[in-house]
């Protein structure tokens, strides 16, 4: 464990020497953590931003990595790279739920987020500047059971091992961050768990399956869902480095949102379906390679995950908005696929109110009993 | 009257339909507060309790006494005898919670893992407010200051014959004594009578409730005897009676002595039986008015 006296030293430090050198951003072909790297680069008190990805940026994406250094390199060749850069803090953020491209399949997802993470950590490991770690972590790490309490806390072990491949590979990821951190005490290691990501520019699964007119869901289950925005995630991942913050946070929007309401806010048409049906649908939607829908998302529909944030408020002194706040910014920007708007549903509401009106007003007798 | 006032807000039938519209609106456009738990209190308060309030009143012609000692704030642990075969007695306990002051407070239960494990009874139990019953859950609703109801028979209790009627049974580990001691909040011992004839439990084909993965399968006069018909329960009489509160403040380093789990466990168990034998004594008929 980290000793606490870490933290206090950090904030007594000069506000006007540069926080971190150089930092080494991984990931960097997808968007988020493009932005956080571009973000990064902008802070003066940050010296020399490098993005380390094993793919290049797509185009899309690299026009947001200004002022930031793209290295080109497989994982495996991470230690030479952090070695050359005389890196002292690093934010792992090649961590994902999903493969990159269409064409990837899931032990790909696999061997980025697990073997990437070892070969990483290794890296890490010989790197003799290193003072600061920061991993991309997953609410995913507290499994799915029916057993478990309603609101996680970072202390919260997980009951089950959860069926979906992320969620597995977040512990596994989490348990060599664990070795990690007792061979190298001497490193600050932050762990972010976040909720799952939305906002108006965030596009995930999550996203795209809320985006669609009619939405699946698992007949009899109403799951308790939380989110984060995106924004907020790149404050509190830029809050990481800059400062001291040591130990395991859940990054979540406080509040809930149940699937069934998140779909009605969103304007669209649940459509309740058996959970055979669905498990057997997510194995036909990976052997078909449609991407995203599986047993993680199977997961969370079925038992919802909700995580205390006391922690991360205290620490970061950050508050992210709200879990329906973050939502209901991401249905702004998506109001294209919305079946029944809120608008139309006043409308109908008033007029049928009117109707009733008419009437009643119409018939002598009504007005009697009203009087 | 004040002359601001709208002229339709003067017509009460007018009122109700502008009033359940606006409710419908809400509810189909998701504007709604749900809690951390999934605790919905306005689907409870508009849809649940009045069905309920239904089958407290004119079915079971509920009585309760013992009102006052229910704190009109503040946390406590509410817990009860368990019986019945289906745990009515639970849902006949959040209606005389939540009916017994104003404002209403409402009595978040905690539920055996079948239930949550159960499609469709989980999202119900969610949105009346019931939990897993686990220390974590207990402990965070009663350190916001929550009533919190609890059935330490658990299926035990519910899944007795008839023949052992309002006898308790044990408590298990008394975990519930231990979440109290915990957060220092005080054990609000109930007695439910009337659960037990409300579904009475002749018989149990264990053999049929190991094929379902059920804890038991009950045969009572009208189940299955009378197929769906038999799920109605009996309208026997109801009496709920809430006894003074026990106190556990600044007692918290207890929690792990064993030895003062138990005893207070027994404490409660012997206060609820003793209140149960004297609301029976009352209750001459369990049919009666």
């Amino acid at each position: 464990m980290h000793p606490s006296h870490r933290g206090a030293a950090a904030d007594r430090a000069p506000r006007a020497a540069p926080v971190a050198q150089a930092v080494v951003v991984t990931g960097v072909s997808r968007y988020l953590a493009a932005t956080v790297a571009a973000r990064l680069a902008a802070d003066p008190r940050v010296g020399r931003v490098v993005g380390l990805d094993a793919a290049a940026p797509p185009a899309d994406v690299a026009p947001q990595l200004d002022g930031v250094t793209t290295v080109v390199a497989e994982p495996h060749r991470a230690a030479d790279v952090l070695a050359d850069l005389r890196a002292d803090v690093v934010v792992h953020m090649a961590v994902t739920s999903r493969p990159p491209r269409a064409d990837d399949a899931d032990d790909d997802a696999k061997e980025r987020n697990v073997i990437g993470t070892m070969q990483l950590l290794a890296a890490c490991q010989r790197a003799p500047l290193l003072r600061k770690l920061i991993v991309r972590s997953s609410t995913a790490a507290y499994g799915a059971s029916f057993k478990d309490p309603a609101v996680f806390t970072e202390e919260t072990a997980p009951r089950a091992t959860p069926r979906g491949g992320f969620a597995r590979d977040i512990l596994d990821i989490e348990g060599y961050l664990r070795g990690f951190a007792r061979r190298r005490p001497d490193v600050l290691a932050t762990v972010l768990r976040f909720a799952p990501i939305i906002g108006s520019a965030a596009d995930t699964t999550l996203t795209r399956y809320f985006a669609s007119p009619f939405v699946p869901t698992v007949l009899g289950r109403d799951p308790r869902l939380q989110f984060v925005h995106l924004d907020d995630v790149r404050e509190i991942l830029h809050e990481a480095v800059v400062g001291a913050h040591p130990g395991t946070f859940n990054v979540a929007g406080a509040g809930v949102l149940t699937l069934s309401q998140a779909i009605r806010r969103a304007g669209r048409i649940p459509v309740p379906v058996p959970e055979q049906g669905l498990s057997a649908a997510a194995a036909l939607a990976r052997g078909l390679d449609l991407g995203g829908y599986g047993f993680d998302q199977l997961d969370l529909f079925v038992h919802g995950r909700v995580v205390d944030t006391a922690r991360l408020v205290a620490e970061f002194g950050v508050t992210p908005r709200t879990t329906a706040e973050a939502f209901d910014d991401f249905i702004r920007a998506h109001r294209g696929g919305t079946v029944l708007p809120a608008t139309q549903v006043a409308a109908v509401e008033q007029a049928l109110l009117d109707g009733i009106r008419r009437i009643r007003a119409a018939r002598p007798e009504a007005a009697d009993v009203a009087g | 009257m004040s002359p601001v006032d709208p002229p339709p807000a003067t017509d009460p039938w007018d009122r109700r339909v502008a009033d359940a519209l606006a409710f419908l609106r809400g509810r189909l456009t998701g504007q709604y507060e749900v809690d951390e738990f999934g605790f919905d209190a306005q689907l409870t308060e508009r849809v649940f309790l009045p069905m309920l309030r239904r089958l407290y009143q004119d079915w079971f012609r509920t009585e309760v006494t013992g009102r006052e000692f229910l704190p009109e704030k503040g946390g406590a642990l509410v817990v009860a005898n368990h019986a019945g075969t289906v745990a009515l007695d639970g849902l006949m306990l959040s209606v005389a919670v939540h009916d017994a002051h104003d404002p209403a407070r409402h009595l978040r239960l905690l539920g055996a893992d079948l239930v949550f494990t159960t499609p469709v009874l989980s999202e119900l139990a969610r949105k009346m407010g019931t939990t897993v019953a686990c220390h974590a859950d207990a402990e965070r609703l009663l350190r916001t200051g929550e009533l919190v109801g609890v059935f330490p028979e658990g299926f035990k209790g519910v899944g007795k014959g008839y023949a052992e009627r309002y006898r308790l049974q044990r408590f298990g580990r008394g975990g519930f004594v231990a979440s109290a001691l915990r957060t220092g909040q005080p054990i609000l011992p109930v007695a439910i009578v009337g659960a037990e004839e409300a579904y009475p439990m002749l018989a149990d084909i264990q053999p049929l409730a190991r094929l379902l993965g059920l804890p038991y399968f009950p045969v009572t006069p009208t189940f299955p005897a009378l197929g769906p018909l038999g799920l109605l329960p009996l309208p026997s009489k109801w009496l709920i009676e809430f006894c003074p509160p026990i106190s556990t403040a600044g007692r918290s380093e207890a929690a792990d002595d064993p030895m003062v789990v138990f005893d207070l466990a027994d404490e409660v168990r012997e206060t609820i039986q003793s209140t149960v034998d004297r609301l029976l004594a009352r209750r001459p008929d369990p049919f009666g008015p």
